[in-house]
C-alpha cells in the first residue's frame, strides 16, 4: 500500500471538464442549422423542458389510480384532442413510441378491420418515394409490398396506382407531402381509387410540418395516419430523448385503437378504459412516452392555432427560398411548388469527380450539419434539404453562400471536397470498412 | 467499367442470368453495382427455395441503401455464392464472374425469351439516362 488509495481519482472539476469537452465535439440544433431532410430538425423550445420537469408530471407513477392522476390524464386527453383538430381525424392513441411503431399500429388496425369484413387481403401499395419504414411496417403485418411508381413530376402515377389497386390490395401507404417535398395534389383522386377498390389509405405524417393549420388529412379522406411528435411538435430526436408516434384514425377504425383509451366519465373525470373488444390490444406499456407528450402539448399550447399555421408557412417559405437561391447552382430533378423541403442532386458536380457525400462532408467544415443523402431513392446523388421554420434569413443566406462556395471548390480544387471534413476532431471515416468489417467491443458469448 | 457480356440475359431491374447446362447463374449488372456504390452485405435465399420469375429472392445492401433482388427466371436455388459473406465487394469488382449471387435449376429455359439481350439492355440504360 502506498497510502494513496483513499485519494479521490477524479475531482468534480475533472468530471465537469471531461463532459464539457465532450459536449464541444457534438453538433446539435442548439449549435447551428441542421438541414437533415425528412427529419424536421427544428429548434426544441426550452419551455418544453421546464413544463416536463413540473414535479406533478415528472414524478407521476404510471400505476397510480385514476383519481390520483387526473392532471396527467388531462394532458393525454388534451393532446389527443389537439392532434385530432390538427389532422381532422376522429380519434387518437398516444401509445406508439415512434413513427414506425405508429405505422405498424395503423397497419394492424387496417388488417383487423379487413379480417372482420372477411378477408385481410394480401398486398400493400407503397410509392417508390416512400420512407423505408413503410414497407417494413407492411411486411411485419404479413403483407406483400407492391411498389407504385412516380410520374415525371415526382408525384404518384395514377395509372400505375389504378393497375395496382386490385381486390387484393389492403391499403396504400402514402407520405404527403412526399419525400421530394411535393404535395400530392391529386390526393382526392388517389383516395377515391383506393377506396373504390375496398382498401384503406394510410398517411405517413412524417412531413406534417408543412400542413399544420393549413390542410387536414382527415378532410382528404385519409383513414389512418401517424404524426411524429419529435418532428412536427418539437420534441428531441434520437439520443436527445425518446420519440412519440401517435396514431390517428377515422370513425370506421376507431374501435380498433390500442387500449387503454382515455375516456371522459361522470363529472368530467377521466379514466383509462380497456373496455374495447375490437381493439388491437396494447402496443406499448402504460400510455406511451408520457414525458414527450407533455413537451408536445406545451408546444401546441404555446403556439396556438395561428402560431402553428405560421410555423408551417415559414417552413414552406424557407424551403422555397433555398430552392430559388440554389436552383441554378445545384440540379433540382423534380421542380415544383416545394413544401417543407427541397431535393437537390450532385448531377452538375459529378463531372468534377465529386459526389453528394463529398458535398455533405465539406458542409461540416462550413459549420453545418449535412443534409440527408442518397434519399429518396428515385433521385441519384440526392441532397435533401429541410431548413424548417427555425432558421432566419441570415442563417439561410450563410448556408446558401456555403453551398455556392462548395460548388466553386468542386470546379477549382475537388480534392478539398473528396478529403473533407478537414476542421473536425476526426477526419473522413471509412464508412465502407466500418460496414464490412466492424470492430465490435461486444464479443459473442462462447 | 465492366463490359456487359453477350452470353447473359438481362432484366429492367438490372439483374443478369447466364444459362449453363440447364442451370441459371444470376447476378446484378455493372450498372447496378455502380449505382449502388460499395456493397457491404448480400442476403441470399436458402438452398432448395423456389421462386417464380419477378419474385424477390434477396436483398443487397450498400453504404447508400438496401435494394431488393428480383428473379430473372423461375427455378430452385441449387447453389449460393458463399464467398460474398466475407467479400461482398466481389459484386463491385467482378459483377459478371466472381460476384455472382445464386445458381438455380431453371423451371423453364424458354423464360429467357422474355428477357433483354445485351443490346436491348444497353439501349434501355441509354433511354433511362436520357429521361
Amino acid at each position: 500500500m502506498d497510502g494513496l488509495a483513499g485519494m479521490p481519482e477524479l475531482s468534480e472539476v475533472d468530471v465537469v471538464r471531461h463532459f464539457t469537452r465532450l459536449s464541444t465535439w457534438n453538433y446539435g440544433v442548439d449549435t447551428g442549422m441542421y438541414p437533415l431532410g425528412s427529419c424536421t430538425m427544428k429548434y426544441n423550445p426550452k419551455i418544453n423542458e421546464v413544463v416536463a420537469r413540473i414535479a406533478g408530471f415528472a414524478h407521476q407513477h404510471p400505476l397510480a389510480p385514476a383519481e390520483a392522476s387526473q392532471g396527467s390524464l388531462l394532458v393525454l386527453k388534451l393532446f389527443e384532442e389537439a392532434l385530432c383538430e390538427i389532422t381532422g381525424m376522429t380519434a387518437c392513441s398516444l401509445q406508439p413510441a415512434a413513427g414506425a411503431q405508429g405505422e405498424l399500429t395503423g397497419m394492424m388496425m387496417i388488417r383487423a378491420r379487413l379480417e372482420e369484413r372477411g378477408n385481410p387481403r394480401r398486398r400493400v401499395l407503397i410509392p417508390d418515394s416512400a420512407h423505408g419504414t413503410n414497407p417494413a411496417s407492411a411486411a411485419l403485418c404479413g403483407y406483400e409490398v407492391v411498389t407504385v411508381g412516380s410520374n415525371e413530376r415526382g408525384l404518384v402515377d395514377l395509372d400505375g396506382l389504378r393497375r395496382a389497386a386490385r381486390e387484393d390490395a389492403a391499403a396504400l401507404m402514402l407520405t404527403n407531402p412526399n419525400t421530394l417535398g411535393l404535395f400530392e395534389e391529386q390526393i382526392e383522386e388517389i383516395v377515391r381509387i383506393v377506396h373504390d377498390a375496398g382498401g384503406f389509405v394510410y398517411m405517413d405524417g412524417a412531413n406534417m410540418n408543412a400542413l399544420v393549420g393549413i390542410a387536414r388529412p382527415g378532410d382528404m379522406g385519409i383513414d389512418v395516419m401517424h404524426i411524429n411528435v419529435h418532428k412536427t411538435l418539437s420534441t428531441p430526436h434520437g439520443g436527445g430523448g425518446p420519440g412519440a408516434g401517435p396514431v390517428l384514425v377515422s370513425a370506421e377504425l376507431e374501435p380498433f385503437l390500442p387500449v387503454p383509451r382515455i375516456v371522459r366519465v361522470a363529472d368530467d373525470r377521466l379514466e383509462a378504459s380497456v373496455d374495447a373488444p375490437r381493439s388491437v390490444g396494447r402496443v406499448r406499456a402504460f400510455f406511451g412516452n408520457f414525458g414527450v407528450i407533455v413537451r408536445g402539448l406545451a408546444y401546441v399550447a404555446a403556439n396556438g392555432p395561428e402560431g402553428l399555421r405560421e410555423i408551417a408557412e415559414t417552413a414552406v417559405l424557407n424551403a422555397n427560398y433555398l430552392a430559388e437561391r440554389l436552383g441554378e447552382t445545384y440540379d433540382i430533378p423534380y421542380r415544383g411548388a416545394f413544401m417543407h423541403e427541397v431535393v437537390f442532386s450532385d448531377k452538375w458536380q459529378r463531372a468534377c469527380g465529386v459526389t453528394n457525400a463529398d458535398i455533405a462532408k465539406r458542409l461540416i467544415d462550413y459549420g453545418f450539419h449535412p443534409p440527408t443523402m442518397s434519399f429518396p431513392l428515385i433521385v441519384p446523388g440526392a441532397l435533401m434539404v429541410e431548413p424548417t421554420e427555425s432558421n432566419g434569413r441570415e442563417e439561410l443566406d450563410i448556408f446558401v453562400d456555403a453551398m455556392k462556395s462548395i460548388d466553386r471548390e468542386a470546379r477549382e480544387n475537388p480534392s478539398i471536397l473528396t478529403g473533407a471534413p478537414h476542421l473536425t476532431r476526426i477526419g473522413r471515416l471509412d464508412e465502407v470498412a466500418a460496414a464490412r468489417r466492424p470492430v465490435l467491443r461486444w464479443k459473442p458469448e462462447t | 467499367m465492366a463490359q456487359n457480356p453477350e452470353d447473359c440475359h438481362y432484366t429492367k431491374e438490372h439483374e443478369w442470368i447466364r444459362v449453363e447446362d440447364g442451370t441459371g447463374v444470376i447476378g446484378i449488372t455493372d450498372h447496378a453495382q455502380s449505382s449502388l456504390g460499395d456493397v457491404v452485405y448480400v442476403e441470399l435465399p436458402g438452398l432448395g427455395d423456389t421462386f417464380e420469375p419477378g419474385e424477390i429472392f434477396g436483398n443487397i445492401e450498400s453504404v447508400k441503401a438496401v435494394s431488393e433482388l428480383f428473379m430473372p427466371a423461375g427455378g430452385e436455388v441449387v447453389e449460393i455464392n458463399e464467398d460474398l459473406t466475407d467479400s461482398p465487394e466481389l459484386v463491385n469488382t467482378d459483377p459478371y464472374n466472381d460476384g455472382w449471387l445464386i445458381k438455380i435449376r431453371l423451371s423453364d429455359e424458354r423464360e429467357m425469351e422474355a428477357l433483354l439481350s445485351v443490346t436491348d439492355y444497353e439501349e434501355y440504360l441509354k433511354e433511362e439516362k436520357e429521361k
